[in-house]
């Protein structure tokens, strides 16, 4: 029975991200849109714009290889499994024990290295200046948020993500330096990695600018779906990511009835809109930066990340 | 005697070109004021041809004196100015693709505006041939390891107008950008030809839609100093309201534009605001958002009504109250300022070299601004002064716009106060003979140069009208070498060049 509960809560968690990761864009777009004194898009537009590409013919370039076609169905199964690993509502995933953070890490790596190898396929120079802006962004994006895991490791003692978060509700967890630091590291690792302002701009036209979008400019239809499907995915996975981890108060844990799980909802849809508001406002407030600006953007998260896991050294040995 | 001065001593007087003179001079005389031009002692204010001749027209130093110096080319060929002047090289380029005139001793043979796909060549000339070129574009050649092209356009990701970049880089920084224009080429130059004054008026004032009072204005300037008509005061005071309202509005929505290239939509947003209620201030009291054909040749259009005049006080205060913060806004933003700052730097020496007028030249140290010139528009009544800065990158053309916008909210306000009551348009007397008009007016871009000849049927023989943008285009091509790809798009909204106007 407690077996069928957990593939229950796994796949309720599996589809849950799955039919959020739309609202979770449309609700930035529309803040967004609200702070710059726009109507905006109605909330639902992402669906709806999803299931106009799905409907469309895929336009495929003539010298586009079997990975042009292959890639986004990956990218998207990466991401889409990754975003399962993260417990929103609840702890305690089926898959949560055979899979850890360094597991989303490998598997949002892989997306990524599949996503710079399409840009390049089809051989136009938009592609490939993508896929090289992609990956110098990605080679420093990638330790920084090695480093926060292992310093949220050092703290619970464990890699896997419920044990974090049920560490972080149960032990306690003083007001700790280290974990500031860890924190501030991972929101700069996941503004990089969702193409965000102000190291991309998920709105712009001016393709010489583009990182993200210079990459899927020759994808149409359902392929282009698919991508942007994985993109609202990401974008769902880092906030929850950043809410289990930092602020996993109100989320169920393993076996708890379900009037804790209908609390754990409600919690991780007040911590979605709490993340996503946070976002607009931080992307109005502020210009996109040059290009070899970045490296020392993530540079500094790499540094805080790695200062969070030293300071945690330091006062254990200590105390 | 100054440079210009010589060689209108030299040259033969033509009658009937006004205000300034024309002198017919020969190919010596041609090449000469070429060197002169070339050593920076006259600046070329545009060049352009006929079937059986050049023309072109020169600023002194001070540009207090303006001439146009023409070549009758028996041949069908002329001396180059390129060779010795870069700035003439993509005007003599397309003086060959519309007449067929060949400039001797040209270092760029290619063609210009025509691609090749206009079913004849040299449509405008003496010799108009059937056949479409349909010849390859040979871009500049690139030699060196480690580079990459990236050709842009002219299709762009954005609703803009067409145009074609071709990058060279190396990694991210630009090694070499070539344009290509000429892809909204209307052929005005042809339809103006046999075209009566209000047809070819209302042909000026679609050169290019965002400059449309400015274009007319000098069109109107142009046919009122051929046909020596005398404008009433009036006319003159609405023309400078609306070519002011004009700028007001392109300038707020450049600011945010620009701001928006560096990904920072909050100016865009509030700049947008404010640029609706001048268009919608100036289609309640002129009857057109962007005021097309209210200028006409003899006057304007349309009375400015009490209502009208009111409308543009309660702008004016709007503006005044909501623009200063802004501009803080602006440059407070710390993220934004590290974009603009110190990006695209233009060469005040090229800048001199190219005569670049408007906010391409004025941040860069140029001074000059035709409104300074004692022209009808009653700009020295109003007490006017240019904007300058030396910087030359991107924030300093930011500034001259924020600077121009309170100089205007100035003007405007001024122009309000003291415009007299009379008359509105002056009749158009009749024609005997050929005459011919030459005019300068500041639209927001720069400097729109207008040269007509009315024929002795009263109808447009030649107009030539210059928009600013082909002095500043070559300069883009400049400000972004050693820059990075990823600046382009803000380097170019800083230059805000226009397609139409250029491509014509």
């Amino acid at each position: 029975m407690a077996v069928i509960g957990d593939l229950l809560v796994q796949f309720g968690q599996m589809l849950v991200v799955l039919g959020l990761a739309p609202l979770l864009t449309g609700f930035v777009r529309k803040v967004k849109a609200r702070l710059l004194r726009r109507r905006g898009p109605p909330l639902l537009q992402p669906y709806r714009d999803l299931l106009r590409l799905l409907r469309k013919e895929a336009v495929v370039a003539e010298n586009a290889s079997w990975l042009f076609r292959a890639a986004p169905y990956l990218i998207f199964a990466a991401t889409w499994v990754a975003a399962a690993l993260v417990p929103t509502f609840a702890t305690g995933l089926l898959f949560s024990w055979s899979a850890d953070l360094i597991v989303i890490v490998a598997l949002l790596g892989s997306a990524r290295f599949f996503l710079a190898l399409a840009g390049m396929d089809v051989g136009t120079s938009f592609g490939g200046i993508g896929a090289s802006r992609e990956v110098m962004i990605a080679s420093l994006a990638e330790p920084a948020m090695i480093m926060v895991v292992f310093t949220l490791a050092l703290i619970a003692g464990s890699t896997q993500l419920s044990t974090v978060a049920s560490h972080m509700i149960h032990a306690e967890v003083r007001l700790r330096v280290s974990l500031g630091l860890a924190l501030i590291a991972l929101i700069m690792v996941a503004l990089a990695e969702n193409a965000r302002i102000p190291v991309d701009n998920p709105a712009t036209h001016l393709e010489l600018t583009m990182v993200h979008e210079a990459m899927v400019l020759e994808y149409s239809g359902r392929h282009l779906a698919v991508i942007e499907a994985a993109s609202m995915l990401k974008l769902l996975l880092y906030v929850s990511l950043i809410a289990a981890m930092f602020l996993p108060w109100g989320i169920a844990e393993a076996g708890a009835g379900p009037a804790a799980y209908a609390g754990g909802v409600l919690a991780y849809a007040v911590k979605l809109g709490i993340g996503g508001f946070l976002l607009a406002l931080f992307e109005i407030s502020i210009a996109k930066m040059r290009v070899f600006r970045v490296p020392g953007f993530l540079g500094a998260a790499l540094m805080l990340a790695l200062l969070a896991m030293l300071l945690m050294f330091m006062t254990r040995s200590f105390g | 005697m100054s440079a210009l001065g010589d060689i209108l001593h030299r040259g033969r007087h033509v009658a009937g070109h006004h205000p300034y003179p024309r002198v017919e001079v020969d190919a010596a005389g041609w090449e000469d004021a070429a060197f002169q031009t070339a050593d920076g002692r006259c600046t070329l204010l545009s060049l352009w041809g006929e079937v059986d001749g050049v023309h072109m027209a020169l600023a002194g130093p001070d540009a207090m004196e303006i001439a146009v110096i023409s070549l009758p080319c028996a041949g069908g060929r002329f001396p180059s100015v390129g060779q010795h002047h870069p700035p003439a090289i993509r005007l003599e380029r397309s003086i060959r693709d519309l007449y067929g005139l060949e400039p001797q001793g040209a270092i760029d043979e290619r063609p210009w505006l025509d691609h090749g796909r206009w079913g004849r060549r040299r449509p405008l000339g003496a010799a108009t041939s059937d056949a479409g070129s349909g010849e390859a574009y040979d871009f500049l050649p690139v030699e060196g390891d480690s580079l990459h092209q990236i050709p842009v356009g002219p299709v762009h990701a954005g609703i803009i107008e067409p145009g074609h970049f071709r990058f060279t880089a190396n990694g991210e920084t630009v090694v070499r950008l070539e344009q290509r224009l000429g892809y909204v080429h209307k052929g005005l130059d042809g339809l103006m030809q046999g075209a009566d004054l209000g047809r070819a008026a209302k042909l000026a004032g679609r050169a290019s839609g965002d400059s449309t009072v400015a274009y007319a204005t000098a069109f109107a300037q142009a046919v009122e100093a051929a046909l020596g008509i005398a404008v009433p005061p009036r006319a003159q005071w609405l023309r400078a309201l609306m070519i002011e309202l004009e700028r007001l509005a392109n300038h707020l929505g450049d600011i945010g534009a620009i701001c928006n290239d560096a990904s920072f939509a909050l100016m865009l947003a509030h700049c947008g605001i404010l640029r609706e209620r001048v268009l919608r201030a100036a289609a309640a009291a002129f009857d057109h958002r962007l005021m097309m054909d209210r200028v006409i040749p003899g006057g304007v259009a349309v009375d400015l009504a009490s209502e009208g005049a009111a409308q543009f006080r309660a702008l004016l205060a709007e503006i005044r109250a909501r623009f200063p913060a802004l501009v803080e806004l602006y440059d407070d933003t710390t993220s934004l300022q590290d974009r603009t700052v110190g990006t695209g730097r233009l060469d005040p020496a090229l800048a001199r070299q190219f005569g670049a007028g408007g906010f391409v030249g004025r941040a860069a140290g140029r001074g000059f601004d035709a409104r300074s010139l004692a022209a009808p528009l009653p700009y020295a009544e109003l007490g006017f002064k240019p904007v300058t800065r030396s910087e030359g990158d991107v924030n300093a053309r930011v500034w001259v716009r924020i600077d121009e916008v309170n100089h205007s909210l100035a003007l405007i306000e001024r122009l309000l106060d003291g415009v007299p009551m009379g008359e509105i348009a002056a009749a158009l007397p009749s024609v005997a003979e050929p005459r011919e008009g030459l005019a300068l007016v500041e639209g927001f871009r720069g400097d729109v140069l207008a040269w007509l000849r009315i024929g002795a049927d009263g109808r447009i023989a030649r107009c030539h009208l210059r928009d600013p943008s082909w002095f500043q285009w070559p300069l883009l091509e400049a400000v972004i070498e050693g820059n990075i790809v990823a600046d382009f798009p803000l380097c170019n909204k800083s230059f805000n060049c226009s397609y139409s106007g250029h491509d014509l």
